[in-house]
């Protein structure tokens, strides 16, 4: 395993460079998933110069691809408010679909995102509900469980920054993940 | 009446800009500044004079300067200015009643640092009611160098509960997170400071969203959701050591936890695979789950009662989100706590248990609202679009929410009774979810 050597070698040079107190970098947690290399860190807030640290690559794009992902759009948008799936985005759910039903092997994750508007956590609620959406979609197509999972991410992750609805609609989304 | 103060703050202190070199997309440092955006129109004149120092022990550091920000900044004081004192007594009985009171002022405050073995410091002050000669008491707090701050916002404390009758707030805390760069790559920072803003530090650094933490009530420990790991999960973390438990990492959600009021549960969202979100609580030590809501709509964002027998939630099953109350004790029994407008969310109790505070959309723009539950009275209490995340100052006095100013996200204060508000901005950067800590010993 590199990861957590590097992660040794990275606090050791941060101390030696910086001179600050040996509890004052303290990782607990390497927490990459998929291989995106991440890492959170926890500090105490009391420790005499403090500060957390921490590491990481860039993670996955944007409605990022594997090998197994169709040429069809990965992000599914929808309205206000609404977890209903728009005519529009037939089409390219039916060649998700297609591809999860030709290869039993293949994964993806749903990630729900709603807009900045409103109480975080209840957009979490909402980003559920529309990743679930997407779910239900691809199993009538043949999708099977197994190969779906979901995540809501609510409003913490725009694709887009700004205070309109430009912006908001392109974050009113559920992106379509391949994990392979 | 408007008065606007700037102030600019070191949030962040690194140890070296070699820490920032390495990671380019670490900000050196944070910067916060308060304005006070509106006041009530006739604070109490007071004047703090410059306590007598223990040069070198306290490190060169002026206890009344902060003590006359906190009251300035609370919106209910103003603060004589020190370049118009004619003299800087350092105990009661040396202060002339008639000079202040000729200079405008109703009470004074006076005071010295005095060290001692081991770098052992201690703070003495006396407030004095310069209209009637009498002085109003005092107190004597021990201190350190690295704890002289603390003691000033507890000399502010005692000034506030004695003239104001209400027990001031300014030695708590308050938790947040930040969040800076551009989509796809944000990154997220819990942050803990004092309730000013002031010496912060990053508690959590993450690639990937934090959010809801949440204060235990003794202030020891903090919850929060991290997706650090793509999916959600809920911690709880020892605020002085950076110690950390994961307690929900189950299937789908793990959201809005909050510390039951005995610090022994967590109440919290869970989804499951079926997508289906509802309110559970764990018992801490033992990981055992109950389950409190089951129905098809979202169900989310619980907030204790401060007697620990019910919980507070919002819930769409009528159509949008509205509030809610259940009774522990039999969860067949729930309440519809909200009406009014189609969106409530979000609810916050204040420790007396007589307000609920909530995020409301009226006409498009989401507010901050509070609810008097004797009476079913609302009123909103914020002015902006984009507002939420409402929290309680202990003492009840204050509420502290996330707004947008400027197209970034910022925090705000106001007082319950709409009289004095604040804006909480950082240098760059979004500031999110705020929560209001609790007072502690």
């Amino acid at each position: 395993m590199h990861r957590p050597r590097y992660l040794v070698l990275f606090a050791l040079s941060l101390m030696a460079l910086a001179g600050c107190p040996r509890n004052a970098v303290k990782p607990t947690a390497d927490a990459g998933a998929g291989g995106t290399g991440e890492t959170v860190q926890s500090t105490g807030a009391d420790a005499a110069g403090t500060q957390a640290a921490g590491v990481g690559t860039e993670g996955v794009g944007s409605a990022g691809g594997g090998s197994s992902a169709p040429a069809a759009s990965r992000i599914i948008y929808f309205d206000f408010d609404s977890s209903e799936i728009r005519s529009e985005f037939t089409a390219a759910l039916g060649e998700h679909a297609r591809a999860l039903t030709q290869n039993a092997a293949v994964r993806v994750r749903l990630e729900g995102h709603t807009d900045e508007r409103g109480s975080p956590e209840y957009n979490i609620g909402l980003g559920e509900r529309r990743a679930q959406a997407v779910r239900r979609a691809l199993m009538l197509q043949g999708a099977a469980d197994a190969q779906l999972s979901t995540v809501s991410y609510g409003e913490e992750r725009a694709a887009v920054i700004g205070q309109a609805e430009e912006a908001w609609a392109q974050n009113r989304r559920v992106e379509i993940v391949y994990l392979n | 009446m408007t008065r606007t103060r700037r102030r600019w703050l070191l949030a962040l202190l690194w140890c070296a800009g070699a820490a920032g070199a390495l990671q380019p997309w670490r900000a050196a440092h944070a910067v916060l500044q308060i304005d006070i955006t509106q006041g009530v129109t006739d604070p109490v004149p007071v004047a703090v004079v410059p306590f007598a120092r223990a040069v070198p022990a306290d490190g060169g550091f002026d206890v009344a300067a902060v003590v006359q920000r906190d009251l300035e900044e609370s919106g209910r004081f103003r603060a004589m200015a020190r370049r118009d004192m004619l003299s800087q007594p350092a105990r009661a009985g040396d202060v002339q009643g008639a000079l202040w009171r000729a200079a405008g002022n109703d009470y004074v405050v006076v005071g010295r640092v005095s060290s001692g073995a081991g770098g052992a410091l201690l703070v003495e002050f006396d407030l004095v009611n310069v209209l009637t000669g009498q002085r109003l008491g005092g107190q004597r707090i021990a201190a350190s160098a690295v704890t002289l701050r603390n003691a000033a916002h507890r000399v502010a404390d005692f000034v506030y509960e004695k003239i104001l009758g209400t027990r001031g707030a300014f030695a708590t805390r308050i938790a947040y997170v930040a969040v800076d760069g551009q989509p796809p790559s944000r990154h997220f920072q819990l942050i803990v400071a004092d309730a000013d803003g002031e010496n912060a530090r990053v508690v959590l650094d993450s690639r990937q969203p934090i959010m809801s933490p949440a204060w235990s009530a003794d202030g020891e420990w903090l919850a929060y959701v991290s997706f650090e790991n793509r999916v959600s999960a809920v911690y709880v973390q020892r605020v002085r050591t950076g110690e950390r438990r994961q307690v929900s990492a189950r299937v789908g959600v793990n959201g809005a936890p909050a510390f039951s009021p005995d610090g022994t549960r967590l109440a919290l969202t869970l989804s499951g695979s079926t997508g289906n979100l509802d309110i559970y609580v764990l018992a801490l030590a033992s990981q055992q789950l109950t389950r409190i809501t089951s129905n098809p709509a979202i169900d989310t964002e619980p907030a204790w009662t401060p007697d620990g027998r019910g919980l507070y939630f919002t819930s769409d099953r009528a159509g949008g989100p509205q509030i809610y109350r259940v009774e522990l004790a039999d969860v067949a029994r729930v309440q519809r706590v909200s009406f009014g407008t189609a969106y409530n969310a979000r609810p916050r109790l204040s420790a007396d248990g007589r307000w609920l505070a909530f995020v409301t959309r009226e006409d498009g723009r989401f507010r901050i609202a509070v609810q008097d539950l004797g009476s079913g009275a609302v009123r909103s209490l914020s002015g902006g679009s984009l507002d939420e995340s409402p929290s309680f100052a202990p003492n009840d006095a204050t509420l502290i929410y996330a707004t947008h100013e400027g197209g970034r996200a910022a925090l705000a204060t106001v007082s319950l009774d709409g009289l004095v508000s604040q804006r909480l901005k950082a240098e760059r950067g979004d500031i999110r979810e705020p929560v209001w800590g609790p007072f502690v010993p």
